[in-house]
């Protein structure tokens, strides 16, 4: 019971596991720092960074005039003067409001000056939270054709715990990417380890071991394919899952090593069809694994359409169980 | 003594009590369970709205840009409770769901709707008093901020730009004490916003903002001077949030005195007060609007309550004015 007890009360929340990296980063490390928007003693939008402010300061935990360009870009100065600086975004959307800093000032500055800018620039994003337009995003494309930007996007308080930690010690910018919808999920609640540790940035992971075909997705799609995976066990299809966990850089050999197991494969993500990273990945398994694919590569994403508000339409809009499904039966009918 | 008729005092009053009565029902519809999402108030700041898009002229053209706190000036300009009560339900209503709270608009009523990105309304709204500029219009447009958005860098960009090219545009900042949990004052140095016209060499203003009829005169004042050719200006209305942020914020960050000492200050009561001591309206007919407002609400509601859920298969309509967006590659396309 006792026992327990303690078991239990050492669980914690995607959201926790987060706060945790944050805060046991600014104990390791003098000059990481927290600059954003209401995340002082009001602790964030999402209550990521409370407590923080009280334990470290207000010269640690630096609330900003609603001015993302200025975050960032005073991040980066910042940063080049030696701080590990972690700006937040109140929700991921307003990171386009900081869009020329990070994809000309901070992505560039590495290969144009020599040294580089490490920052870390996290936030929520993500839809299925009735957010609407504005406050639904995954805007990782957007960044990941601008080269000298890492973007991350765990799926496990594990990862999220180990992979900021990573990005923070980071010597290159690093963008963060959390799904508000996995923030308080309880489905994601776990024990994590007493000691330090990182998940290197650029390691996908196998979440779910299958023959058939390859499920390849990062973020919340992670447990929508696993949902998928087993539905289609039922049915007598054996799926595979991979979680990226890191989007740039892609670990490419952990995809292909999947695929030439299964011979068919799925990209899967929240984003938009067109123009998503998806096509990144499939053109990726394309060029060095053609001769291993029994089927084309299928992209199931969202609808290129904003991200609509009203229940009905964001369902719609969202890839569910149901299309993963399908888009699986139809594949291994191929 | 203001220069307001009987009639525009009768007017400004109604949505005043009309705006509040929506976002008590809203409430209400909240507590159902009904409301999808958050709920924004702009309790206590309800002059400012109001006041301003009352100051408008639409058989002029003019165009007003409300953003969060300004479900007054949405109702002013002809927005109706139904839409706004069908947008906070996800209904398939002015929308069509894709939207929620205010974020709706009518250009056919002179007001269009926000995006969330606080600022880059401000540049847009230039952009429109460049056309009612250039196609010799005598249209004025009114754009809104909040102290926190005025930090953002398109409100400088558009608000210098609207006096570079000396547009008609109004740009009115409602100072109304805090940026979510932020204090107005780690938004900026200033103590008057209105001195950032300072900046742009244009006039700046600063009215309180629960005087209703304060803010309608300075707001008709800068629309005279537009319409003049003379350019912009900027007006900082001084009022306060009354609530938090949005529902989930409880805003225990605000002193409760400072609460208290705005409650006195409600512009409802105040305008109120100004009518029934100067023989513009007496109690009954204060009774009688209350009893028309309700109905109403209760006649909306339950329209928007009857109103659908849009179909899902419609998020795939209208992302270019031709065709439909293809819903997945791989399967049959829908008819
Ligand atoms: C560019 C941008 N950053 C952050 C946000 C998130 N956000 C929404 S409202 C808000 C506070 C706005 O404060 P203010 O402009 O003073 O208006 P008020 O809510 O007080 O009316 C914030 C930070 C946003 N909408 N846009």
């Amino acid at each position: 019971m006792t026992a327990e007890v303690t078991e239990q009360a050492r669980q914690v929340t995607f959201l926790e596991a987060i706060r945790e990296a944050l805060r046991e980063e600014m104990q390791r490390d003098e000059k990481v720092f927290l600059i954003g928007e209401d995340i002082g003693s009001y602790g964030g939008a999402f209550k990521v960074t409370e407590g923080l402010h009280a334990e470290f300061g207000a010269d640690r935990v630096i609330d900003t005039p609603i001015s993302e360009a200025a975050i960032v870009g005073a991040a980066a100065g910042a940063a080049m003067m030696g701080f590990k600086p972690v700006a937040e975004m109140q929700f991921i959307d307003f990171i386009s409001c900081a869009f020329d800093q990070l994809t000309n000032v901070v992505s560039k500055w590495r290969y144009r000056m020599g040294f580089g800018v490490p920052i870390v620039v996290r936030g929520p994003c993500g839809g299925g939270v009735r957010g609407g337009p504005f406050h639904s995003g995954n805007p990782e494309a957007f960044f990941a054709n601008s080269a000298g930007l890492k973007i991350v996007e765990p799926s496990t308080a594990y990862d999220a715990k180990g992979l900021l930690k990573a990005a923070i010690r980071d010597p290159d910018p690093v963008l963060f990417f959390e799904h508000k919808f996995l923030y308080r999920l309880p489905r994601l609640r776990e024990a994590l380890p007493d000691e330090d540790y990182v998940v290197p940035i650029g390691k996908a992971a196998v979440r779910r071991e299958g023959t058939d075909l390859t499920i390849v997705t990062f973020g919340a799609m992670v447990y929508r394919a696993l949902d998928a995976a087993d539905r289609l066990a039922e049915a007598g299809i054996s799926a595979e899952v991979v979680d990226l966990r890191t989007i740039v850089p892609l670990d490419v050999e952990t995809v292909l090593a999947s695929v030439r197991k299964t011979n068919r494969a799925i990209v899967l993500h929240e984003a938009s069809r067109t123009g998503g990273y998806g096509g990144e990945i499939s053109a990726t398994i394309t060029e060095k694994a053609f001769e291993w694919l029994d089927a084309p590569i299928i992209r199931v994403a969202s609808l290129d359409t904003p991200v609509p508000y009203s229940p009905p339409l964001e369902d719609f809009y969202l890839p569910q169980v149901d299309d993963i499904v399908e888009a699986a039966t139809k594949l291994s009918a191929y | 003594m203001s220069t307001l008729s009987r009639e525009q005092h009768h007017r400004i009053h109604y949505f005043l009590r009309l705006t509040r009565m929506v976002e008590e029902k809203l409430g209400n519809l909240s507590a159902q369970g009904k409301v999808i999402g958050s709920l924004y108030r702009s309790l206590g700041q309800e002059g400012t709205a109001v006041g301003s898009a009352a100051a408008l002229e639409p058989d002029k053209g003019d165009i007003a840009a409300p953003i969060l706190r300004d479900l007054g000036a949405v109702l002013t300009m002809g927005g109706t409770p139904t839409e706004v009560f069908q947008q906070y339900m996800a209904k398939n209503g002015p929308t069509r769901g894709r939207e929620l709270n205010i974020h709706f608009g009518a250009p056919e009523r002179n007001f269009i709707g926000p995006v969330s990105m606080l600022g880059e309304m401000i540049p847009l709204m230039a952009g429109i008093a460049l056309g009612f500029k250039m196609r010799k219009q005598p249209g004025v447009a009114l754009c809104y901020i909040g102290d926190g958005g005025a930090s953002t860098g398109p409100t400088h960009e558009g608000l210098n730009l609207a006096a570079v090219l000396d547009l008609p545009f109004i740009l009115i900042i409602e100072n109304n004490g805090y940026a979510y949990s932020t204090p107005t004052d780690r938004q900026s140095r200033l103590t008057r916003l209105a001195d950032r016209a300072l900046a742009y060499g244009i006039p700046g203003v600063t009215v309180d903002g629960n005087d209703v009829i304060a803010v309608y005169e300075a707001t008709r004042e800068a629309a005279d001077r537009a319409r003049r050719g003379e350019g912009p200006t900027l007006i900082e209305s001084v009022t306060f949030r009354m609530k938090g942020h949005a529902q989930h914020d409880n805003q225990a960050y605000v002193p409760r005195e400072v609460i208290e000492e705005w409650q006195a200050k409600d512009p409802i009561t105040r305008h109120e007060r100004y009518m029934l001591e100067n023989g513009i309206a007496d109690h009954e007919d204060i009774d009688r609007l209350f009893a028309r407002i309700s109905a109403e609400l209760d006649a909306a509601v339950a329209e928007a309550e009857s109103t659908p859920m849009p179909e899902g298969v419609t998020a795939l309509l209208d992302v270019f004015e031709n065709g439909v967006a293809e819903r997945a590659p791989w399967l049959a396309p829908i008819s």
